[in-house]
C-alpha cells in the first residue's frame, strides 16, 4: 500500500527522467511518455478505488514515521486530484504527438510535461507542508521552461510576468511556512492541525493564514492577483498551455482547501467575509474581462479566471457556513443544515475543478485546432468553420455549452451544487453573482461560435493575416507552423473528441462523481480522519492529554471547528 | 588559452582531481564531503581542461553526452529509492549490505551511497553542461 501513494509521483518522475536519458530520439521520448501517460489512469483509479475501500492512504518516506518524517497521504480529496492530473496528462501527451511542432518536441517537452505532472501529483499527495512547497517550486520550474519553449517574443514577454509573480508567491508561502514552524515547530500539516489550537496567538494564526491565502491566491489567479494569467496563457501553444488550465491553478485551490480547512478553520469562519468577496470579484472580473476579448486563447485565459472563482465559492461557502457555527454551535435544526451545506460546498469545489479541467483543456485543443487550420484564433479573421469543418464545430458547441452551465452537461451539475449549498448556507449575494457570471459566460461561448463558426469568413482574412505577420516580423519558420503544416490533425482530435464525450459522460453520470466529490466534502469538514489516519494513535492521545490539561475542549466528536471556534469554554461546560 | 604550463599542469592534475573527488564522495557519509561536492570537484577539474584545451576537446574527453548524463545521474538517484520498494521496504528506505575486501576488512555498503552518487552524477553533468555551453557560446 505504501508504494501505491508514492506512485502517481514515481510514475511520471521515472518517465520524465527517462526521457532525459533518451535526449536524441524524439521516438523513444514519444514512446516513454505515452505509455507513463497510459499508466497514470490505471494507477490514480487504483489509487481511488483503495482510498474509497480502506480510507485515507499514507506513505512514510524512507520509514520514518510523522511527524518526524515526510509522509504522503492520499486521502478523499487528494486522490480525486490525482485522478484529474491522470485524466489531464493522457489527453495533453496524445494531443502534443499531432499539434506540437518539431523543435519544440526536440527542447525536451515530453520531460518537462512528465516533471510539471510529477510536482503536480507531488503537491496533491503532499502530507507536510514544506514538501508541498518544493513541489510548488518544482513546479514553477517545468512550468517556466514550458512556457518559454520555443523562446518568441511573446512568450518570453507572458513568461517574465508569470515568473515574477509566482517567484513572490513562494516567497510568501515561505514566510508562512516560517512562522507557522516558530509558533508550533512542526510541518506535518495534520500534526499543525493538532496542535495550532493548544497555541495561544490570535494574531499571529490571522497574519499566517493570509499569507497562505495570498500565496496560495496568486498560484490560483484568485482576484486581485490573476494578472499573470491573461498575460502569460494566450502565448504558449495550446499544447502546452492546456495543461495548465487543466491542473495549475487547481493546485492553489486545493492548497487553500486543504491547508484551511486542516490547519485554519477557525480564520476561515473569522474571514468568511473575505473569502466572499474574493469568489465574488473573480467571477465577475474574469468573465468581464473575457467579454472585452476578441482571440479566442484571451478569451479562454481570461474565462479560466472567472471559473476559478467558482472553485473558491464553494471554500468561500463552506468558510460562511462555519462563521455561523461558530456564532451559534447549539446542536438545533440549523446546524445540520449549514453542516451539510459545508459538506455540499466543498463537493462542489471538487465536481467544479473535475468539470472546469476537462471542459477548459478541451476548449484550449479546440483553439490549437482551429489555429492549425486557419492560422490565426483571432476572431475577426475567422468565420464559417461550421460550414467546413462541421464536426469540430460539434466538438467546440457541446464543450462550450458544458462550459456555460448547459443543463445535463458537466458544467451545470457542478454550478448547481454550488448554487445550492450556497442558497442553504444563505449567501444570497455570492448566488447571485455565480448566475450572474453564469449567463456572461454563455455569451462569451456564442460569441466564439457565432464569429468563429458561424459567420462567412472576412473576404480581406488572408491579407489580414499576411499584415499581421508582417506586423510580428514575418512567421517565424518552424515556430508557429501555418494551416496543419507539421502538424497531425487526427492525433489532435482524438483527445478532443475523447474529452468532449468524458464532458457528456460526467454530466450523465453525475451520481457517482457526485458521490465521490462529497466523500471528499465529508473528509474535508471532519478532519480527524486524516488526522488519525497520519499520526500514531499514541502520539495523539499524549496531544490530547496536553490539550485537556490546557482546559480546551477534546478534539474528538466530528465537531472540531465548531469547539474551536468558541475562544473562551467554560471549564463547566466541556460540550 | 594557449599556454604550455597551463596544459601540462592540467594534464597532470586532471585524473588526481577525479581521484580526490572519488575520495571526497566515498568518505562522504560520516565526515564532510560527498556527492556534491565530489562532483563539483570533477567538473571543476575538466573546467580547467576546458580552459587548456577548449570547451570542444573537453567535451570530447566526457565520451558521454551531458543532457543524457544529467538523466542517468537523477535515474541512479531513483533507483537508490527504489531498491528499498524491491526489497519490502519503504521508498527511500535505506538498506546496508556487508561484505568481506581482501586487507580492508568488512564494507559496508548500503543505498545511501548509490543516491550519494546519483547526486555526484548530477551535479557533475550540470556544472559541466552549463559551463561548457557558455564557453562554446563565448
Amino acid at each position: 500500500m505504501d508504494l501505491l501513494v508514492a506512485s502517481p509521483i514515481l510514475l511520471h518522475l521515472t518517465a520524465g527522467l527517462l526521457c532525459v536519458v533518451a535526449w536524441k530520439s524524439v521516438p523513444a521520448q514519444r514512446v516513454i511518455s505515452i505509455v507513463a501517460a497510459l499508466l497514470g489512469p490505471l494507477v490514480a483509479g487504483l489509487l481511488l478505488v483503495t482510498v474509497h475501500n480502506s480510507g485515507p492512504q499514507t506513505a512514510a518516506l524512507a520509514g520514518w514515521p510523522a511527524p518526524y518524517g515526510i509522509v504522503l497521504v492520499g486521502d478523499a480529496v487528494s486522490v480525486i486530484m490525482v485522478a484529474l492530473v491522470a485524466v489531464v496528462g493522457l489527453a495533453v501527451v496524445v494531443y502534443a504527438m499531432g499539434a506540437l511542432d518539431k523543435p519544440r518536441e526536440r527542447a525536451g517537452y515530453h520531460p518537462l510535461i512528465h516533471l510539471l505532472l510529477t510536482a503536480v501529483n507531488g503537491a496533491f499527495l503532499s502530507g507536510d507542508v514544506f514538501n508541498m512547497y518544493v513541489w510548488f517550486e518544482v513546479m514553477l520550474l517545468a512550468s517556466f521552461v514550458l512556457i518559454t519553449l520555443g523562446g518568441t517574443r511573446g512568450q518570453l514577454e507572458g513568461a517574465i510576468k508569470y515568473v515574477t509573480l509566482n517567484l513572490l508567491s513562494s516567497v510568501l508561502f515561505l514566510s508562512a511556512i516560517g512562522l507557522l514552524y516558530g509558533i508550533v515547530g512542526t510541518l506535518n500539516l495534520a500534526d499543525i492541525a493538532v496542535k495550532l489550537p493548544l497555541v495561544d496567538a490570535p494574531g499571529l494564526k490571522a497574519v499566517i493564514a493570509m499569507l497562505f491565502l495570498v500565496a496560495f491566491g496568486i498560484k490560483a489567479a484568485l482576484f486581485p492577483f490573476f494578472f499573470w494569467l491573461p498575460a502569460s496563457y494566450h502565448t504558449p501553444p495550446p499544447a502546452i498551455i492546456a495543461v495548465f488550465a487543466g491542473v495549475l491553478t487547481k493546485v492553489g485551490i486545493y492548497s487553500i482547501l486543504r491547508v484551511f480547512t486542516l490547519c485554519f478553520p477557525q480564520q476561515l469562519a473569522e474571514f468568511a467575509d473575505v473569502f466572499v468577496w474574493i469568489a465574488g470579484f473573480t467571477m465577475v472580473v474574469g468573465v468581464l474581462g473575457a467579454a472585452a476579448q476578441f482571440e479566442m486563447r484571451r478569451i479562454l485565459a481570461f474565462h479560466s479566471v472567472s471559473q476559478v472563482g467558482y472553485m473558491f465559492m464553494g471554500i468561500a461557502i463552506a468558510g460562511v457556513c462555519l462563521a455561523q457555527l461558530a456564532i451559534d454551535p447549539a446542536g438545533d435544526e440549523q446546524t445540520g443544515v449549514l453542516r451539510q451545506a459545508a459538506v455540499v460546498a466543498v463537493a462542489g469545489t471538487m465536481i467544479f475543478m473535475l468539470h472546469h479541467g476537462v471542459v477548459k483543456m478541451n476548449l484550449f485543443f479546440i483553439s490549437g485546432i482551429v489555429m492549425k487550420l486557419r492560422g490565426t484564433a483571432e476572431l475577426k479573421h475567422l468565420g464559417d468553420l461550421y460550414r467546413t469543418h462541421p464536426m469540430l464545430s460539434l466538438l467546440f458547441m457541446v464543450t462550450a455549452m458544458s462550459l456555460a452551465g448547459i443543463p445535463v452537461l458537466s458544467g451545470f451539475w457542478a454550478k448547481l451544487v454550488l448554487v445550492r449549498a450556497g442558497l442553504d448556507a444563505g449567501a444570497w449575494w455570492l448566488v447571485g453573482a455565480a448566475l450572474f457570471v453564469g449567463s456572461l459566460t454563455l455569451f462569451s461561448m456564442v460569441k466564439i461560435w457565432a464569429e468563429a463558426f458561424w459567420k462567412t469568413t472576412p473576404a480581406d482574412a488572408d491579407k489580414a493575416l499576411a499584415a499581421h505577420d508582417e506586423s510580428q516580423g514575418g512567421p517565424v519558420p518552424g515556430v508557429e507552423p501555418r494551416a496543419g503544416q507539421g502538424a497531425n490533425l487526427t492525433l489532435m482530435t482524438i483527445p478532443a473528441a475523447a474529452l468532449t464525450v468524458l464532458a457528456v459522460a460526467m454530466g450523465v453520470g453525475i451520481a457517482p462523481i457526485y458521490r465521490a466529490a462529497e466523500r471528499a466534502g465529508e473528509a474535508v469538514m471532519n478532519p480527524d480522519q486524516y488526522i488519525e489516519a497520519v499520526l500514531d494513535a499514541e502520539y495523539l492521545e499524549r496531544l490530547d492529554e496536553h490539550r485537556a490539561a490546557l482546559g480546551l475542549p477534546p478534539r474528538r466528536g466530528g465537531a472540531t471547528v465548531v469547539a474551536e471556534a468558541d475562544p473562551t469554554p467554560s471549564p463547566e461546560d466541556p460540550s | 588559452m594557449n599556454s604550455v604550463i597551463l596544459r601540462t599542469a592540467a594534464r597532470v592534475l586532471l585524473p588526481l582531481l577525479v581521484i580526490f573527488s572519488i575520495i571526497l564522495l566515498l568518505r562522504g557519509h560520516n565526515v564532510p564531503g560527498g556527492g556534491f561536492v565530489g562532483g563539483l570537484l570533477v567538473a571543476s577539474a575538466v573546467v580547467l581542461y576546458a580552459m587548456a584545451e577548449g570547451p570542444r576537446k573537453a567535451r570530447a574527453i566526457m565520451r558521454i553526452d551531458l543532457q543524457v548524463l544529467i538523466g542517468i545521474g537523477l535515474l541512479i538517484g531513483l533507483a537508490a529509492g527504489l531498491i528499498g520498494v524491491a526489497a519490502g521496504e519503504p521508498f527511500m528506505a535505506g538498506l546496508w549490505f556487508e561484505f568481506p575486501a581482501p586487507g580492508l576488512g568488512e564494507i559496508k555498503v548500503g543505498t545511501p551511497l548509490l543516491f550519494d552518487i546519483g547526486v555526484y552524477v548530477t551535479v557533475l553533468a550540470v556544472c559541466l553542461h552549463m559551463i561548457l555551453s557558455l564557453a562554446e557560446d563565448a
